[in-house]
């Protein structure tokens, strides 16, 4: 029974589907075409009473396998939402009745298109299952934290707090990182004038007290394996013992390094001792701890003191830092209220070129500084000469010349380097049988990943780990595993704060998810996972290298390894294997390629094209959703199929197209390159790559390259998508039918 | 008809813009039961009315699409719009609110088919989607992205005849003009707080003459313009005389960092600023030009790059300048900018076709309309503190940030909402 395949498939007659399809005679479709066992019209389907009708054949008739003939699958999704049954949905309204012309000579073909859309429902639903949950699954509330700062010690505070287990590994001797030399930090209430105590130490003996919290100091993670739910981790101690944990989740809070000043040999960091970074000057303001500060050469207290912003970032000098750390001008204001707190004659001149102090305490902080006179001054420092006292020359950009001012200090505002590991994109390829030279890597590792893609995670933009994603700040692309403070973009300590309770979050839902057998975003919830068929495997390894988050790794006999957890179900090792053998178990080369033939191809004389439209359901399969629901009409030779990610998409739907008698294949993608939108990071890229070899294909078949498309297209892009379709349908009309029509 | 049981382990997200939706989504992704209130007949807040994000200038709609499929799939989270929250008593792990759900007059029986607005022959009310800029039905679907995609009449059409033409030309029985305004009563254990922002009334600012000049528009209303299903559909226009704007002033901190005004710094409108440049370039290319009067360039972190892409750009100005005031050229249309350029101390009277105010952010509640006691600073966001119970904010109800900070923060609050239902549940060891 279990086994036995079901089909019912539901045409609804309702939003005018009955009036403009009426005579389409898409029952009888149904039924002795697509072969569906149960066929039922309603005219209102999805009302309680519609919804009642099918949930009683699943109950009553065995029906297993729905299909919704009605409107788009995005449409009226809390109606149709059977539990353990596939469901298929024929988008009959969006995609038919609103993307067509009401009219006569418009009738037929979009019959037609109906139809269509009725044999591919009934066609996907027949090879689909319903997903069941990964057997793989493990659940293992114990969250590993790689770095004991203020970042890594909060994630493990807010996680325990929720009841989870953490395990802390820091690589120094304490807890407490940078933040720990610290004399104070920028406040985080209202009235937001002075600078407060950091609360490092109370952190420190919080992570002691909490019994759900185990701290492992002097020590490094030297192997991480596994997947979400299941990882295994060798912690190493200094003096050499390694033990083996496991976990469910990790969050990576290795922090920064403090950029080299060295490399400013103009602002004379290497020439003077009192020239110092910001780091250096807390120590100095701890060591004073409310006295007056001294003067590192000769311990004289300091009476005036520059803060040079941007000292080596926001540059392309060679060497420097192109970005802006983001802290630095709020700390060089709390710095500069160290030296006005204690003394308020000290002359204390901060020269910047913005001032960068955002929301509600950044702009209070400044004006408090102001108040206690603190000077602002609006230029860029060019270099630091060594004297009696130091002086700073800067073109001053209100006057507009070059001036000089001397001080007793200096400090430099330098930026913040995150401590990211490895770069795995500068990795030699080890797929590479070019006697590729082995490149020296600088870097120490920070998780020792034993995946197939490299040890560490890969790097955004100037070495952070940072998302990709505006929308989704922690998107890294390693399942379970989560970056946060500033090895993830710079940040100070509130926003580390904020950043890790996050992350925290972040890592406990990887642990419900992975327990259970579910995708991690965007797929959330998703049970189904790939498998594949051994013994028509050629090793090739396309799936383990192309995989957008590393989820496979290869055995002995390099034959890949899925690892479910890690896998965010976009299909994209699908459609990278040349012999066909991965598969979900609800999305498949059979669920696309059942579908593509199941549409009726008309002879060459009927002058019917058909063409293919392949859409990533993320964003132009919505677009396309709303040219119908704005009328952007489009020809009714298209057929569309969404696909998860067209990453997803194998050659061999393109060729079965062909080969059946398709006039055209369009591939609607999301953005690719630099700024990419594909939510699956490479996908959109590795099937614009594939594509880009189908002219070979296509001249093996004596067709036209231009009968294959590939876009990258936008949510927005509603018309732009039916101007695709019908350039198509326009290039078809010029360069004549498909001879393969049979 | 409201289904909203309600335990002391429900977290309760109050706001549907970015934040709340995150918060909302990632507390039920941890597998906990979450009630998520919109005071609007949507989800998707102020994202859904811009154009692109910076610094990738991707589109909204893309993160949202995601974030709806989220909701529609997860069981975990029931969504009531129209709501709003009257009152809240109680304290941590064990509140009750009271929240009043305005009608909708169209029920879940709607299948979004169009037929109701159809029937309406004029557009007769302000688009609130579109800042009141263009006008539309009675009976409408806020915008493309709408969710829950269901219709909506316009209360002030109910008792027209309009509003029984909408009734009769639904075939799905789906209107229901005598729906009544309803309160719930719901307990929680935690409240997520994310109420959003609003801009800045730029009226206040009385010598830039928003409320005088028609040419003289607010960053949140040209975002409006870019969208081709926008007032202008599509097309940077002056609303004077319909002109090619291409030769537009951004003025920043309208509003903000002013002792007069808001005296935060809003974080977002300058890098929203750089970004609306990119616009008129889009727009116009070569002819398109763009001046930007400024006080400091806050292009914070890693996202400095886009600052200097922009600078880069011939056609975009840099004025260090807090501009004094707006005069109109009563021949031309054109508003005439007025100030001193501080580096190097030039006067300037500088005439463009359109001037945009890069207006602040400003919390959307008012200090004193919180129906619950929460700590709040002076510029009116929700200061985090002990004595808020389990009270959260989340997004920019906590501070004036861009998409991804509030995002960021409210993922945050989703686990401080967790940790206390999760202690009510008794999971803590």
């Amino acid at each position: 029974m279990a086994d036995e395949i079901k089909i019912g498939a539901y045409i609804c007659k309702g939003c005018g589907l009955g009036e403009r399809l009426g005579e389409a005679q898409l029952p009888m479709i149904a039924e002795r075409e697509a072969k569906a066992h149960v066929v039922k019209e309603h005219d209102f389907l999805c009302n309680a009473e519609g919804v009642a009708m099918i949930q009683a054949d699943i109950d009553n008739e065995g029906v297993n396998r729905v299909a919704i003939c009605a409107c788009s699958r995005r449409a009226k999704t809390e109606a149709f939402n059977f539990e353990n049954v596939a469901i298929t949905r024929a988008n009959l309204r969006e995609g038919v009745i609103w993307a067509r012309p009401d009219t006569d000579e418009a009738r037929e073909t979009t019959h037609e298109m109906a139809a269509d859309y009725v044999r591919m429902a009934v066609a996907e639903a027949r090879f689909q299952k319903p997903p069941a949950a990964n057997a793989e699954a493990a659940y293992n509330n114990q969250i590993l934290v790689v770095g004991g700062g203020v970042s890594g010690m909060t994630s493990a505070i807010e996680a325990a707090k929720a009841g989870y287990s953490v395990t802390i590994v820091e690589k120094g001797a304490q807890l407490g990182g940078h933040t720990a030399g610290f004399y104070k930090r920028i406040p985080d209430k209202a009235p937001y004038k002075d600078p407060v105590p950091t609360g490092v130490e109370e952190m420190i003996l919080a992570v002691g007290a909490d019994n759900k919290i185990t701290v492992h100091l002097n020590s490094t993670v030297t192997k991480t394996d596994g997947s979400p739910g299941r990882f295994s981790v060798d912690i190493s101690t200094e003096s050499g013992s390694t033990s083996t944990e496991t976990f469910g989740s990790i969050i990576q809070a290795s922090g920064f390094t403090p950029y080299d000043a060295n490399k400013l040999p103009e602002l004379a960091y290497d020439k003077s001792k009192d020239v110092v970074t910001q780091s250096e000057l807390e120590a100095l303001a701890k060591a004073a701890n409310g006295g007056p500060i001294k003067r590192p050469s000769d311990g004289k207290e300091v009476s005036s003191v520059i803060f040079v912003q941007c000292a080596g970032q926001r540059s392309n000098e060679e060497g420097h830092l192109p970005y802006c750390s983001g802290h630095c001008c709020l700390t060089s204001i709390k710095q500069a209220m160290y030296f006005k707190d204690a003394n308020p004659s000290i002359d204390a001149n901060v020269i910047y070129t913005d001032l960068r102090t955002p929301g509600a305490g950044g702009e209070d902080f400044y004006r408090s500084g102001q108040e206690k006179g603190v000077t602002f001054t609006k230029g860029k420092v060019s270099s630091v000469l060594i004297g009696d006292q130091l002086t700073v020359k800067f073109q001053d950009l209100i006057l507009a010349q070059e001036s000089a001012e001397q001080a007793d200090l200096v400090v430099l505002a330098t930026g913040m380097v995150a401590n990211s590991g490895v770069d795995i994109d500068a990795l030699p390829k080890p797929d590479k049988e070019d006697g590729t030279v082995e490149v020296s890597i600088p870097v120490e590792s920070i998780l020792n990943l034993t995946y197939r893609q490299g040890p560490d995670l890969p790097h955004l933009k100037h070495g952070f780990n940072d998302s990709h994603f505006i929308c989704f700040p922690y998107e890294t692309r390693r399942t379970g595993i989560y970056t946060t403070g500033p090895v993830r973009r710079p940040m100070d300590i509130l926003q580390a704060k904020e950043d890790a309770t996050g992350a925290a979050l972040k890592a406990i839902q990887a642990i419900e998810n992975s327990g259970k057998g579910r995708a991690a975003h965007p797929r959330s919830g998703d049970l189904s996972f790939p498998s594949f068929r051994r013994e028509g495997c050629t090793q090739c390894k396309r799936c383990t290298v192309e995989c957008p988050f590393g989820a496979i790794d290869e055995d002995e006999q390099r034959y890949p390894v899925f690892n479910e957890s890690r896998c965010r179900r976009c299909g994209t090792c699908m459609g990278a294997c040349p012999v066909r053998v991965i598969s979900f178990e609800n999305y498949s080369v059979e669920t696309v390629g059942q579908q593509l033939k199941s549409v009726d191809i008309p002879e060459e004389f009927d002058e019917k094209p058909r063409i293919l439209v392949l859409a990533c359901e993320n964003d132009a399969y919505p677009a396309l959703d709303m040219a119908g629901m704005n009328r952007h009409e489009y020809s009714a030779f298209a057929r569309i199929i969404p696909v998860r990610c067209l990453g997803s998409t194998n050659l061999v739907w393109i060729t079965d197209a062909m080969n059946s008698g398709y006039d055209g294949v369009i591939l609607m993608g999301c953005q690719k390159g630099e700024n990419y939108q594909c939510h699956f990071v490479k996908g959109s890229e590795m099937a614009h790559y594939r594509m880009s070899k189908v002219d070979d294909t296509l001249k093996s078949l004596s067709l036209e390259g231009e009968r294959v498309a590939t876009y990258e297209v936008a949510i927005t892009d509603s018309e732009r998508v039916a101007q695709l379709i019908n350039d198509m349908a326009a290039t078809i009309e010029k360069i004549g039918m498909s001879p393969f029509k049979f | 008809m409201v289904d909203a049981v309600a335990t002391n382990q429900t977290i309760v997200v109050v706001g549907g813009g970015i934040a709340g939706l995150t918060a909302a989504l990632e507390a039920a992704e941890c597998g906990k039961d979450v009630i998520l209130i919109e005071k609007s007949p949507a989800v998707g807040g102020r994202i859904s009315r811009l154009y692109k994000y910076f610094p990738k200038l991707c589109v909204p709609s893309c993160g949202l699409e995601i974030n709806l499929r989220r909701l529609k799939a997860n069981k975990n989270i029931r969504l009531i719009t129209l709501a709003e929250v009257s009152q809240v008593s109680g304290e941590a792990g064990n509140y009750s609110l009271s929240v009043s759900v305005k009608p909708r007059f169209v029920t879940e029986n709607c299948t979004a088919c169009g037929d109701c607005a159809t029937a309406l022959e004029t557009n007769d009310y302000s688009d609130e989607h579109n800042y009141g800029m263009s006008k539309r039905k009675g009976a409408y679907l806020p915008h493309n992205m709408a969710y829950p995609q269901r219709y909506v009449i316009d209360p002030a059409m109910i008792g027209s005849d309009d509003a029984n033409k909408a009734k009769a030309a639904c075939q799905y029985n789906a209107i229901d003009l005598d729906m009544q305004e309803q309160t719930l009563e719901l307990k929680a254990g935690a409240i997520i707080w994310a109420t959003g922002w609003k801009p800045y009334d730029a009226a206040k600012i009385q010598p830039y003459g928003y409320d005088r000049y028609e040419n003289v528009i607010t960053s949140v209303e040209f975002e409006r313009m870019m969208d081709p299903y926008g007032p202008t559909g599509g097309k940077l226009v002056r609303p004077s005389d319909g002109k090619e704007a291409k030769n537009v002033a951004f003025i920043q901190c309208a509003g903000s960092r002013d002792e007069n005004h808001l005296r935060h710094c809003s974080r977002i409108c300058c890098m929203a600023s750089l970004k609306q440049t990119t616009y008129v370039r889009e727009q116009y290319g070569d002819e398109g030009k763009s001046s930007v009067y400024y006080i400091d360039i806050r292009a914070i972190d890693r996202i400095d790059d886009f600052y200097q892409n922009v600078q880069a750009d011939e056609n975009v100005t840099f004025v260090k300048s807090k501009v004094a005031s707006i005069t109109l050229d009563k021949a031309s249309g054109d508003p005439v900018l007025n100030g001193v350029n501080t580096e190097g101390y030039h006067r300037y009277s500088n005439a463009h076709d359109l001037v945009v105010l890069a207006v602040g952010m400003e919390p959307s509640v008012p200090k004193e309309a919180f129906p619950v006691e929460v700590k709040l600073n002076e510029n009116g966001f929700i200061e985090q503190d002990d004595s808020n119970g389990a009270i959260f904010a989340a997004g920019c109800a906590s501070d004036a940030l861009d998409v991804n900070r509030a995002v960021q923060n409210a993922t945050a609050s989703a686990l401080r909402a967790i940790q206390v239902v999760n202690r009510v549940a008794g999971m803590e060891g």
